[in-house]
C-alpha cells in the first residue's frame, strides 16, 4: 500500500509542480536582450518572459527587485562529483572508462558550483591520455541520486587530449637519475600523440567494418556470430559516426591544427578544443572548421605549453568567428565563472551580452543542449541564476539558483540554516568526546 | 570425486576420532533459530549430524551425555566474508581499518595489495590484469591456518571464505572450521560466487600495481568488458560445440570460464554512492549480486535503496570508529561524525525494511571484540534474536545453504556454540564449540600485542 502512494505520488508530481514567478527584475536573456520585469515558471519550463506577464494560479513570487536574472552558468569543462581518480592514465588510450560510471552526486563542490550559480557542467575525464575516457553532462540537482544529476538527452563525449600531459607518461621522473620511477608509456613526444589518435582510430575503423558488415548479414537474412562488442572501441566507432562529441585539450597552435586535420582525415569534427590558449593564433582555421572553443579567461604560464598565452583569447577568437565559452577546469574558479567572463570585456572589449554568452548560451551550443538551456526563453528548462547585483561586477553575489523551477540554492536558507547545522554537529563531536576514553572495537599494538 | 574421498577417509577418521560419534547435550537452553526457543532440552549429534532437537528428545544409548545445566546452545556462527583458511591472504596486524578510513569524507575500498602475486603489468583489459576467476578457495584451503582457531574460538563454525585478492579474485567456499588433516574435509560447498573488489584508484601509477585499470572508473570499465568477453565467448563455444566443421576454434579462456561458473557476484559498497552504483551495475551484468560493506546503511535511503533491488547484503562488524591521533587542525565531517555515532544502527533498520543481511566479522576475530560490536547492534535497536539470526540462518540463506546449516533442526549438520550466559553480552562465555559434530573449547583469547584485532578486510576498507 505504501508502495502505491509513493509511486502515485511519484506520477503526479508534475501536475502539481510549483509555478513559480520572478518578478521586478533586471532579465538578461542573452539571446533575446535585457529587459525589466518577470520570468513565469510553469512545470519546471521558462513559460513566459516579459515587462507585464499573466500571473498563472498559486505561483510562489519571488521577489527581485533591484536584481538580476541570467540563464544559469554552463561549465563546459569540470572535474567535480567524480568518484576516485579523473585519469585511467595507465594506458594510452583509455576510451573504455566513462565517468558516467562514477558520478558522485554527494560531492559537495556541486553545492559551491550552484551557489556560483553553475546549473550544468560537462563532466571530464582528466588529460593523461591522448585519447581519454568518455564524459558526461550533469545539472547539479543537489540531492538526487547519480542518475538524477544526469542532463537527460546531452549528447556524450569523450576526451582527447594532446601536448605535455599525454606525453608525460611516455617521460616518467627518475629517481636518483638511474632508473625511471614508473615504466615508460608510449607515448613520449607531440609525435606520438598524434600517432597514438591516429592508430587508435584506425582500429575503431576496422571494428566499426566488422559490425556494418555484420549488420549487413543479419539485414539479408543470415545468422553470423556478432563480433566481439570492445569498449575502447565502441565510443570511438560512435565518434566516427558524429554520435559522439570530441573535446580535446590542447595549448599550442601547432597541435591544434594537427587534430583538426586528423578529424578532417577520418571524417569526423571536434565538437570543442578546451583551453586553446594559442588559438588566438589560429582562429581563422578554427573557424573554419567549425570548432569550438571553451579557453581560460586569463589564468596561464603554469607550465611551458601554456606561456603564450593572452587574456585576449577568448575575445580575439570570438571576432574571428568562433564558438567560444570560458570554462573552469577546477572547482574554485567553476563559482566565479561570472567574473570570468567579465574579464572578456575588460580585455577584449566584447559586448556585456556576449561576454555572458561565453558562460550561458555558448557553451549551451558547444554541448548541443542549446535547445533547453543556455538563455532565457520562453519553452527552455527554468535553470536560473539571480544575482543581487549585475552579474558581471565582481561585487554580485548569488542569491537564488533554480533548475527546472526548482529552487537549488537559496543564499539566505543557506545562511540561516548555518547555526542549526554547526550545533547538530557540536553534538556528535560532544558525544563522541564522552564515550572516547574507552574505544571499543578491535584491538590494535601499540606503537 | 568427492564422495570416494570421503570414502577413503570415512574409516580412517574413524580410527583416530577423539569425538565420541554420538553425544548429546541435556537440560540446556536450546536457541535453534529456525524454531521455537526450547527453554530446557537435548541435542542429540549422531555422526556429525544433528540427530534430534527437543524437550523431551531421547539420549541414544551409549551416547556420551553432556549436562547443560545452565548453559544455552545455538547454532555455530557462519562468518559469511572471510579469508580464514587461505594463510596467504591473512591481513597484517594494525592496519587502518573501516574506522580509520571513516576519517576521511569519502574513503576508499582496497582489496589487499599487499599478498597479489608479481605480474607484469597489465596494459589493457585483454592482459586479465589481477583476474584469478578460476581459483576456487576450497582449492587453497590450508587446514594449518592458526587463524582456524581462533576464529573458531569466537563462536565461529562456518566461514565463507574468499580467495579475496585483486579484481576477480575466485570463487568462494563454504568451510566448516575443523581441525582437519586435510582440506577436503572442511569444505561445504566448493562454490558459491565470485569476489570482485574495485579500488579508487590514488597517483598516476595506483591501484594493483602499475598497470591497468588504476582508476575507480577503469575498473568498473575492467569488469563490464570481462562480463562482454564472457557472454561473447559462450556464444562461439555453444556455436563450436553444435558444429565444429569449418569453424575456427575458439581460444580456451580460464578467466571467462571462472567468470561464467560463479552463481554470483560479491561487490563492495560502503557508501550509499556505492551501494546506488553497485547495484545497477549488477543489474546492468544480469548478475546476482552480494553487496558488502555498508558503512552508510544506517542512512535513509539506503534500506528502501537495497529494498528496491531485493539483493542480499553483507553487514562488516567493523563499525566506523574516530580517527586515532587525529590532525588537530583537520575538521570531522558530518557525515564521518555520522558513521561514528549511527552506523551500528544499520543492522536494526535493515531488519525493519525487510532487507535480507548478515553480519560478517570483518577480521573481528577476537571473542570479546567481536561481542563487543554485536552488542554495538543491539544497543542500536536490533533485537537480540535478530542479531544471532545475521549470524547464522541469514548468511545460510544468503548462499542457499539453510538446508544443511544456520539453524538447530534434525538433519542439519551439527555446528553447535554452547553458551554461559546469553550470546553478545559482555561477560559472555563460550564454554565449547561443536564442528561436524567435533567438540572443541575455545583457545584462551590471545594477548594484544599479538592479537589481529581490528584490521581490514579486503575490498572493504581504507
Amino acid at each position: 500500500m505504501r508502495k502505491f502512494w509513493v509511486a502515485a505520488l511519484v506520477t503526479l508530481a508534475p501536475l502539481y509542480a510549483e509555478n513559480i514567478v520572478i518578478q521586478n527584475a533586471t532579465i538578461m536573456t542573452v539571446t533575446k536582450g535585457t529587459l525589466q520585469g518577470s520570468v513565469v515558471i510553469k512545470d519546471g519550463k521558462i513559460a513566459e518572459v516579459g515587462e507585464k506577464v499573466m500571473m498563472p494560479q498559486n505561483a510562489t513570487i519571488i521577489d527581485a527587485a533591484g536584481q538580476y536574472v541570467i540563464p544559469s552558468i554552463i561549465d563546459c569543462h569540470s572535474h567535480i562529483a567524480v568518484d576516485g581518480n579523473i585519469n585511467e592514465g595507465s594506458v594510452a588510450v583509455s576510451s573504455m572508462v566513462n565517468i558516467k560510471d562514477v558520478i558522485n552526486p554527494e560531492d559537495i563542490a556541486i553545492y559551491r558550483a550552484l551557489a556560483g550559480g553553475v546549473t550544468t557542467a560537462n563532466i571530464l575525464h582528466g588529460s593523461a591520455n591522448p585519447i581519454g575516457g568518455q564524459t558526461i553532462v550533469l545539472k547539479m540537482r543537489w540531492g538526487k541520486d547519480a542518475q538524477g544529476m544526469i542532463f537527460e538527452g546531452a549528447v556524450p563525449g569523450i576526451k582527447f587530449a594532446l601536448g605535455e600531459n599525454p606525453k608525460r607518461p611516455g617521460n616518467p621522473p627518475f629517481s636518483r637519475g638511474i632508473r625511471p620511477t614508473v615504466p615508460a608509456r608510449y607515448p613520449a613526444t607531440r609525435m606520438g600523440v598524434e600517432d597514438t589518435i591516429r592508430e587508435a582510430l584506425n582500429e575503431a575503423k576496422a571494428y566499426k567494418a566488422e559490425w556494418d558488415e555484420y549488420a549487413a548479414k543479419v539485414a539479408r537474412g543470415e545468422h553470423p556470430i556478432p563480433p566481439r562488442k570492445d569498449l575502447k572501441l565502441e565510443p570511438l566507432k560512435e565518434v566516427l559516426e558524429g554520435k559522439r562529441y570530441v573535446h580535446a585539450h590542447c595549448y599550442r597552435e601547432d597541435e591544434i591544427l594537427m587534430l583538426l586535420r586528423v578529424a578532417d582525415d577520418y571524417g569526423f569534427k571536434i565538437r570543442t578544443l578546451q583551453h586553446v590558449l594559442e588559438g588566438y593564433k589560429v582562429a581563422a582555421e578554427i573557424a573554419a572548421s567549425g570548432t569550438g572553443a571553451s579557453t581560460f579567461s586569463d589564468w596561464y604560464a603554469f607550465k611551458i605549453e601554456a606561456n603564450d598565452a593572452i587574456p585576449y583569447n577568448a575575445a580575439i577568437m570570438q571576432k574571428k568567428g568562433v564558438l567560444v565559452s570560458l570554462n573552469s577546469d577546477d572547482a574554485e574558479l567553476m563559482r566565479h565563472l561570472n567574473t570570468e567572463a567579465a574579464k572578456a570585456m575588460k580585455y577584449g572589449g566584447v559586448s556585456e551580452t556576449d561576454a555572458l554568452a561565453m558562460v550561458t548560451i555558448n557553451p549551451a551550443r558547444q554541448l548541443g543542449i542549446d535547445n533547453r538551456v543556455g538563455s532565457i526563453e520562453v519553452g527552455k528548462d527554468a535553470d536560473l541564476a539571480i544575482y543581487d547585483k549585475d552579474p558581471l561586477s565582481d561585487y554580485a553575489k548569488v542569491e537564488k539558483v533554480l533548475i527546472d523551477g526548482r529552487v537549488y540554492f537559496d543564499r539566505e536558507s543557506d545562511l540561516s540554516g548555518r547555526p542549526a547545522k554547526a550545533l547538530e554537529k557540536q553534538k556528535l563531536i560532544d558525544k563522541e568526546k564522552q564515550s572516547r576514553p574507552r574505544p571499543s572495537g578491535g584491538r590494535r599494538p601499540i606503537g | 570425486m568427492r564422495k570416494l574421498v570421503a570414502a577413503l577417509l570415512l574409516p580412517w577418521a574413524w580410527a583416530i576420532a577423539e569425538n565420541p560419534r554420538t553425544l548429546a547435550i541435556r537440560n540446556a537452553k536450546i536457541v535453534t533459530v529456525s524454531g521455537p526457543v526450547v527453554n530446557k532440552g537435548t541435542v542429540v549429534v549422531r555422526n556429525g549430524l544433528i540427530e534430534a532437537v527437543g524437550e523431551n528428545a531421547p539420549i541414544p544409548a551409549g551416547a556420551w551425555t553432556i549436562d547443560g545445566e545452565g548453559m544455552t546452545i545455538y547454532p555455530g556462527l557462519i562468518d559469511s566474508l572471510s579469508t580464514v583458511g587461505i594463510p596467504s591472504l591473512a591481513p597484517a596486524a594494525g592496519r587502518g581499518g573501516r574506522g580509520q578510513a571513516a576519517a576521511s569524507p569519502t574513503p576508499a575500498t582496497t582489496p589487499a595489495t599487499a599478498v597479489a602475486p608479481a605480474a607484469p603489468p597489465a596494459k589493457g583489459p585483454e592482459d586479465r590484469p589481477a583476474t584469478t576467476s578460476w581459483v576456487l578457495a576450497a582449492d587453497e584451503i590450508d587446514p594449518s591456518d592458526r587463524r582456524i582457531e581462533s576464529v573458531r574460538s569466537a563462536g565461529f563454525t562456518t566461514a565463507v571464505t574468499f580467495p579475496a585478492r585483486g579484481i576477480f579474485g575466485g570463487q568462494g567456499s563454504i568451510i566448516d572450521l575443523v581441525s582437519a588433516e586435510r582440506a577436503g574435509e572442511m569444505v561445504v560447498v566448493p562454490a558459491v560466487g565470485q569476489y570482485l573488489a574495485v579500488s579508487r584508484g590514488g597517483t598516476a601509477f595506483g591501484g594493483f600495481g602499475a598497470g591497468f585499470p588504476n582508476a575507480l572508473m577503469g575498473y568498473i570499465a575492467y569488469i563490464r568488458q570481462v562480463y562482454l568477453d564472457a557472454e561473447h565467448y559462450k556464444l562461439v563455444k555453444e556455436a563450436y560445440a553444435r558444429d565444429p566443421r569449418g569453424m575456427e576454434r575458439p581460444e580456451y579462456d580460464r578467466a571467462l570460464e571462472g567468470v561464467l561458473e560463479s552463481k554470483r557476484i560479491l561487490l563492495p559498497a560502503n557508501r550509499l554512492v556505492e551501494m546506488d552504483r553497485m547495484l545497477r551495475f549488477a543489474a546492468e551484468l544480469k548478475q546476482p549480486v552480494i553487496l558488502y560493506g555498508m558503512r552508510e546503511a544506517y542512512r535513509a535511503e539506503a534500506a528502501p535503496l537495497l529494498k528496491k533491488y531485493g539483493s542480499p547484503v553483507l553487514v562488516s562488524l567493523h563499525w566506523s570508529e574516530p580517527p586515532r591521533d587525529p590532525d588537530p587542525e583537520a575538521e570531522r565531517t558530518m557525515r564521518s561524525l555520522e558513521d561514528v555515532d549511527q552506523g551500528p544502527a544499520a543492522p536494526s533498520l535493515l531488519q525493519k525494511a525487510g532487507v535480507p543481511f548478515a553480519l560478517y566479522s570483518d577480521g573481528l576475530d577476537q571473542p570479546r571484540d567481536l561481542q563487543r560490536a554485536v552488542k554495538k547492534a543491539i544497543d542500536a535497536g536490533l533485537a537480540r534474536q535478530d542479531a544471532i539470526r545475521a549470524l547464522t540462518l541469514s548468511p545460510a540463506e544468503i548462499y542457499g545453504v539453510a538446508d544443511r546449516m544456520g539453524s538447530i533442526a534434525v538433519g542439519k549438520i551439527a555446528n553447535l556454540v554452547v553458551t554461559k550466559g546469553d550470546l553478545f553480552y559482555d561477560h559472555t562465555q563460550i564454554e565449547m564449540i561443536f564442528v561436524d559434530g567435533k567438540q572443541y573449547k575455545p583457545a584462551a583469547e590471545q594477548p594484544a600485542d599479538g592479537g589481529r584485532g581490528a584490521n581490514e578486510e579486503p575490498g572493504v576498507s581504507q
